[in-house]
């Protein structure tokens, strides 16, 4: 496993094989986002309860999975990049981190956008979208102390410090709908018992979710890519400072 | 052992000496829960029904204003360098700086809060429950405050990064904080949440030296 993870450390290596990944991920995104919008705004029936209104959570409920999933990844590699020093994961910490606040900033948006005529309100000070609020903060702390540091091998490893730190919430976040109950409803696909929504409605938000993760990775590999460009134009504008 | 009450010692006369971080955090805290009152109006009904929330925030607001001074000062003046040197581990070290900060900036406010909470009309219940869950809950504020520090203290403008960095992970403290003294107001059982609460402060008596430590040794690599 170790030796493996030195082999993807290399930044050339990684080009080359995110190069090769990365039209896969771009048709992956444009298939299964198409379909997946099809399925959840045409095929999906309405609720007899919400009407049509039901159709925000197919775009909702992906975008705070992904809001959860990018922070877990963020925490993972910022260790990876902490202990095995691997410029690479301190880089796809640093890439992914807008990626997550945008669809932290998603789900707050469309869950207030839904919470209108279901609620009768835009917001509430419930468990779970005070959480998600507490999860975007934490998500621009974290891009702030990246700016704030002058030599990025120093910010990197401050940035991960508190990208460790912070991960602390994620399952707090998670199981926020289950220890408090309040107005959120509580989790319907992810549970031990298996998912408890009909196959209608859990198909559209499965492939939502997929194609929200081939977007993001997708995103992912131009951002770690614009990184590691960036890095090298500094190193060649230092070398010709040099010679100068 | 002795190495590290002698650090707490030297922090704590320092704070005494120079008095002004002591006194000033406590007029903080006294002063925003003054305007609580002017904004919101004088009603008592209201008073007693925001109480709870406005102390604490006070209180951790109030801790927050002191914090970035937790490393800096012994930065500026080289004393970081030479402690880090000494034999201490740095993470005990940090522990020590902690318990200084939490005596020097904290303990005031809580000492104060009962009678603040007097002037907000909080029930008698109320108040003690508001004494005990800020007992057990604050030193999760310097413990996680003092990773906060550490980061930002070579920074020139650390103060507004820092509460960004802090505050977020301070809310599940105020939650249940603030649920205590609801509870006991309410007369119920305040078990629970003090629970919570003590087992939030354990869980950051052990993050928080280790990663304080770890920012200090990379600020100053």
């Amino acid at each position: 496993m170790a030796i493996d993870l030195h082999r993807y450390a290399n930044p050339k290596r990684f080009l080359a094989i995110t190069a090769a990944i990365y039209p896969w991920s771009v048709w992956l995104t444009a298939i299964l986002l198409l379909s997946g919008l099809y399925l959840s705004l045409f095929v999906a029936p309405p609720d007899y309860q919400q009407g049509d209104t039901v159709r925000i959570m197919f775009v909702h409920v992906p975008a705070a999975w992904m809001a959860l999933m990018i922070y877990t990844m963020m925490a993972i590699s910022s260790a990876v990049g902490l202990i095995w020093k691997h410029p690479v994961a301190d880089l796809s910490a640093k890439a992914a981190a807008p990626i997550g606040a945008c669809f932290t900033f998603l789900a707050l948006v469309t869950g207030s956008l839904w919470g209108q005529p279901m609620w009768g309100t835009f917001w509430v000070w419930d468990a779970r979208l005070t959480s998600m609020l507490i999860l975007l903060f934490l998500y621009l702390g974290y891009m702030a102390i990246w700016e704030s540091f002058d030599d990025p091998a120093k910010a990197a490893k401050a940035a991960a410090i508190l990208a460790l730190v912070g991960v602390i919430n994620i399952p707090i976040i998670r199981f926020s709908v289950d220890w408090w109950n309040t107005l959120h409803q509580p989790a319907s696909v992810a549970t031990m018992a298996g998912p408890k929504i009909h196959s209608s409605i859990l198909i559209p938000l499965l492939v939502m979710g997929l194609a929200y993760t081939a977007f993001f990775v997708m995103v992912l590999i131009i951002r770690v890519k614009a990184e590691i460009l960036k890095r090298r134009l500094r190193v060649l504008q230092i070398a010709e400072l040099r010679e100068s | 052992m002795k190495r590290f009450f002698s650090l707490i010692g030297r922090d704590l006369t320092l704070a005494v000496r120079q008095g002004s971080a002591v006194t000033l955090g406590l007029s903080f805290f006294v002063i925003v829960i003054i305007l609580f009152p002017l904004g919101v109006g004088p009603e008592l009904a209201v008073l007693a029904r925001i109480g709870p929330g406005v102390l604490w925030v006070a209180a951790l607001l109030a801790c927050l204003l002191t914090l970035d001074r937790m490393f800096q000062a012994d930065y500026e003046d080289g004393s970081l360098d030479l402690l880090m040197i000494g034999p201490l581990p740095l993470e005990i070290l940090v522990l020590a700086k902690v318990i200084a900060h939490w005596l020097t900036s904290v303990l005031p406010l809580i000492v104060i809060a009962p009678i603040l909470a007097l002037s907000l009309n909080l029930p008698g219940e109320g108040i003690s429950a508001l004494v005990v869950s800020l007992l057990i809950g604050t030193p999760t504020l310097s413990l996680i405050g003092s990773v906060g520090a550490a980061l930002t203290m070579a920074m020139r403008r650390g103060g507004v990064l820092l509460s960004l960095l802090v505050l977020p992970l301070y809310i599940p403290v105020l939650i249940f904080g603030v649920a205590a003294v609801e509870a006991a107001v309410a007369q119920l059982s305040v078990t629970p949440h003090l629970l919570l609460l003590g087992g939030v402060s354990l869980g950051a008596l052990v993050v928080g030296p280790l990663a304080a430590a770890a920012a200090l040794r990379l600020s100053l690599s």
